[in-house]
């Protein structure tokens, strides 16, 4: 008997589940959007948000919804083209966000169509070093000196490991080598990185948790919030200069179009630039795009001479070419 | 019956492989499950609980996985059953290569899995297109979530039952047969109960597979917060956010679910053995 | 026997043409997407995408581990498999349902867990340390981490046959004097072999798709290193869909060989059972 009634609930429960994944395929718009994020940004979105949705109903009276996804730059990308019905981007990588661009879902001129062509805020790639920093890591020259190992995630599936490159690859011209001398830099320094993590969040932990390298490569954010877990464990160092990491972000229009989502959307821009806005992101230590409300933080954004991504190839396509396609200077780098 | 087995093999034999089974259950899993637990209870009993149950996203998660994981694992049992009683019953010509395919899955990386559902599913594909014009959104929705799993657990069932069926022969279903038993009757009566040790296994890991998987979710789900994440997938993201805490809690929760299902197993396994 | 049986039992045609149904639905659409995609490109682009030094470092990598971990896999799951049915102990259940732990735990977590336990000053790493260095971010790290998540298919393939085993037979065999060795050599294990393979082949198949947690073990260096579906990533990362497909095509195809190889073997062995 009771195992009647145990057959019996189950297939109940099964039925169940089945009529709701069944119904959960329903393609339904409310006052809501989609905002399709990579991956180190989920606190500052979900601060972002919260004060957002707030101040619309005190402003219009309805309360809207913002729907977050993360995950890696490119996966996001991939995903909005293949039909994620994204209605607002924030990827870390102009090419990602491009991307979706040639795949028709965006206008062309994207970049312009926001203040400071699309960056609310904008980062960096810092370095951090054990306490003390023993093995005198001050700048990029001396990533290759010693036995430094360096901690970096692996560009071909990593936003955080392709603007390490290109910060790497920057310095070295600024410093006046040659085209040479700066591969050479690159390929020694890559073979000074004992692992390849996937992702940003898997490096800060081998470096962090399981104390592999003397150097980690990271996001200016990253670095501050892995310092301060590691609670006097670990230091930023600040190089003599970095580049200008720009996290671009877009209005998916095709997606904005169907769903009709405009007034939403062009709200959630706006409040972006305001001052509100503009400290939060301070708040999660990324670098406001508002440049009297970056001065007032700079004891937490130290001043460092950032060098934008076209120093070192005139476009995006030319440095994906140049760096991360098959058999481009990573494969090289790798290929001892 | 079982029992009187247990006696039997001398000690020379039995002590050794009793010591054996505790070292390897002991190094490989019981050390790794308990640093998950340590890690799920660093803070204490009340912050393993508040990280469980406090987060709406997390309450999601958990739902989510109780919808989707046992959809995917009802179809792929009934599959199972079906295909295990025709392999194991019938020889035809492409039956190794039928029982390759079933096994195919298993060695699908996730990340392939993923993409060649995006591939037949996503906006652009031949059917995802079309279902989408009509209002459904099977990739980036639960629908999605279901059939990636569905895939990746598709050999579990019907690999369990293989052997069992043919370990037990086929003279009782004959002899129903012969007995004027219809194709049903010998079905529900005799081939299932006889193999319902073998199935409940089957279904339990299936289970288990399914709620843990990770890899090919993370593709399909558009990993949109607080509605297509998973338990795996909120694991990853709360260890993303340094939350290594609610991550291992969530990862507890899994293996508690699954030991429940175990657990069940062995309680009906005492009821029906008598 | 099995001739004429699809005569004499009922469901032969409907099975056939169910299981082909769903498994064509559910497994071959897909992986024909795939396959699709990846055809879209000439000969020539398709070789230079499967076939490079830094690719063929990677199915190397992927089928020794996967073998070896299988392998040892049999001899584990055998081991606990037999403990488990034949013998009674204090904890029995308890072990039992913790075979079933590396299916439940996401693989992500294990890997996490496995690296972090056996790093240099990992709590067991320190302990290997002097005999056999550091364990994690080296091939036995990647072999290690597939015995974990490949462990219940022996066990758990092999231990529905033993449960059911006809004590009887047994019984016959000892009372007709054989030792327990020839009881154990002439009656339980032919009916093992087939399960053994089937959990084999299945540890060894999912070894082959292992990403999740191969990557918090290794060091993911090309040609060091890097196992194959971490190239696949690599190449979805340069929006180069039908060369990530041609790979994947590829690993297909290989595990497919595999897996009808011993399926044959399988076969083979239980007719002579």
């Amino acid at each position: 008997m009771t195992q009647k009634i145990l057959i019996l609930s189950g297939l109940i429960y099964l039925a169940l589940a089945a009529a709701w994944v069944l119904q959960s395929g329903i393609v339904r718009d409310g006052p809501e959007i989609l905002h399709v994020a990579c991956d180190p940004t989920r606190e500052l979105w979900a601060d972002v948000n919260t004060h957002f949705v707030e101040n619309q109903e005190r402003a219009t009276g309805k309360r809207w919804r913002v729907n977050m996804s993360h995950g890696g730059s490119g996966s996001q990308a991939r995903a909005v083209i293949d039909g994620l019905p994204a209605d607002f981007l924030s990827l870390a990588l102009w090419s990602d966000t491009d991307a979706v661009r040639k795949a028709g879902l965006i206008d062309d001129g994207w970049v312009d169509e926001q203040p400071y062509r699309s960056l609310p805020y904008f980062s960096t790639i810092v370095f951090v070093v054990r306490k003390g920093n023993p093995k005198g890591v001050r700048d990029w020259p001396d990533l290759v000196t010693g036995d430094v190992n360096i901690v970096t995630p692996n560009p071909k599936t990593s936003g955080n490991g392709k603007w390490s490159v290109l910060a790497a690859w920057g310095a070295c011209l600024r410093r006046g080598m040659s085209e040479t001398e700066t591969d050479a830099y690159l390929k020694e320094l890559f073979r000074r990185v004992p692992v390849l993590d996937t992702s940003a969040r898997n490096a800060t932990a081998t470096f962090a948790s399981k104390k592999r390298g003397d150097v980690h490569l990271t996001w200016e954010n990253e670095a501050i919030l892995e310092v301060a877990e590691a609670v006097g464990e670990l230091e930023i160092v600040y190089p003599s200069c970095s580049i200008r990491a720009e996290p671009h972000i877009a209005v998916v229009d095709r997606i904005v179009e169907r769903r009709g989502t405009q007034e939403i959307v062009a709200s959630y821009v706006k409040f972006l630039y305001t001052d509100e806005a503009q400290h939060l992101i301070a708040k999660h230590h990324h670098r406001p795009s508002n440049p009297a409300i970056l001065a007032r933080y700079a004891d937490r954004f130290p001043n460092i001479a950032l060098f934008p991504a076209t120093d070192v190839a005139p476009t995006w396509d030319a440095i994906l070419a140049k760096f991360f396609a098959e058999n481009a200077a990573f494969d090289r780098w790798m290929r001892n | 019956m079982a029992e009187a087995r247990r006696r039997r093999d001398p000690s020379y034999v039995k002590l050794p492989l009793i010591a054996a089974t505790f070292g390897i259950l002991g190094v490989l899993i019981i050390l790794p499950l308990y640093q998950v637990f340590a890690q799920a209870f660093g803070n204490g009993v009340a912050a393993y609980w508040s990280k469980l149950t406090d987060s709406p996203e997390t309450r999601h998660a958990i739902f989510l996985t109780l919808m989707v994981a046992p959809t995917a694992v009802m179809l792929n049992t009934v599959f199972g059953t079906i295909a295990a009683y025709t392999i194991a019953r019938f020889r035809f010509p492409g039956r190794t290569v039928l029982v390759s395919l079933i096994d195919l899955p298993f060695s699908v990386s996730p990340v392939v899995a993923g993409l060649v559902l995006v591939l037949l599913y996503g906006k652009n594909a031949a059917v995802g297109g079309w279902l989408f014009e009509w209002g459904y959104q099977v990739i980036f929705a639960p629908p999605g979530l279901v059939l990636a799993t569905a895939f990746v657990t598709f050999p579990f069932v019907v690999r369990e039952l293989i052997p069992v069926l043919e370990a037990n022969g086929a003279e009782e279903e004959l002899a129903a047969r012969s007995l004027g038993a219809s194709g049903r009757q010998m079905f529900f009566a005799v081939t299932l109960p006889n193999i319902k040790w073998g199935l409940l296994y089957g279904v339990i890991l299936c289970n288990a597979r399914a709620m843990g998987e990770f890899g090919a979710i993370y593709v399909v789900s558009g990993r949109i917060t607080g509605q297509t994440d998973t338990m795996p997938l909120r694991i990853e993201k709360l260890y993303q956010e340094y939350d290594t805490t609610g991550a291992m809690a969530i990862a507890s929760l899994l293996t508690f679910l699954s030991l429940v299902t175990l657990a069940l197993k062995a309680w009906l396994e005492t009821k029906l053995r008598r | 026997m099995a001739v004429g049986m699809k005569k004499a039992l009922p469901g032969y045609r409907l099975g056939l043409g169910m299981t082909t149904a769903f498994l064509g639905l559910i497994v071959l659409l897909p992986l024909a997407a795939g396959a699709a995609k990846a055809f879209e490109l000439s000969p020539s682009e398709f070789l230079a995408a499967v076939w490079t030094p830094r690719t063929v470092a990677a199915y190397k990598l992927t089928l020794w581990t996967s073998f070896a971990a299988a392998s040892i896999n049999v001899v584990l799951g055998l081991t606990v498999a037999w403990t488990l049915v034949r013998y009674d102990f204090p904890g029995r259940k308890i072990l039992d349902a913790l075979v079933d732990i590396p299916f439940a735990l996401p693989t992500a977590v294990a890997g996490l867990i496995y690296a972090n336990l056996y790093i240099a000053d990992g709590p067991v790493g320190r302990l290997l340390m002097p005999m056999t260095g550091e364990i994690a971010y080296t091939p036995a790290g990647i072999v290690l981490v597939l015995i974990f998540t490949g462990f219940p298919f022996v066990v758990r393939s092999v231990q529905p046959v033993l449960e059911d085993l006809d004590a009887e037979m047994e019984e016959a065999a000892m009372i007709l004097g054989a030792s327990p060795l020839q009881n154990f050599m002439r009656v339980i294990l032919p009916n093992l072999i087939a399960p053994t393979l089937t959990g084999f082949t299945l540890a060894l198949a999912r070894s082959v798709g292992e990403y999740g947690s191969v990557i918090f073990i290794s060091t993911n260096r090309p040609y060091e290193m890097e196992i194959a579906p971490v190239l696949i990533v690599a190449r979805l990362e340069e929006y180069a869909y039908r060369e990530a497909a041609a790979v994947a095509v590829v690993l297909l195809a290989v595990s497919f060989v595999l897996l009808i190889a011993i399926n044959l073997l399988e076969r083979r062995s239980r007719r002579h059972g």
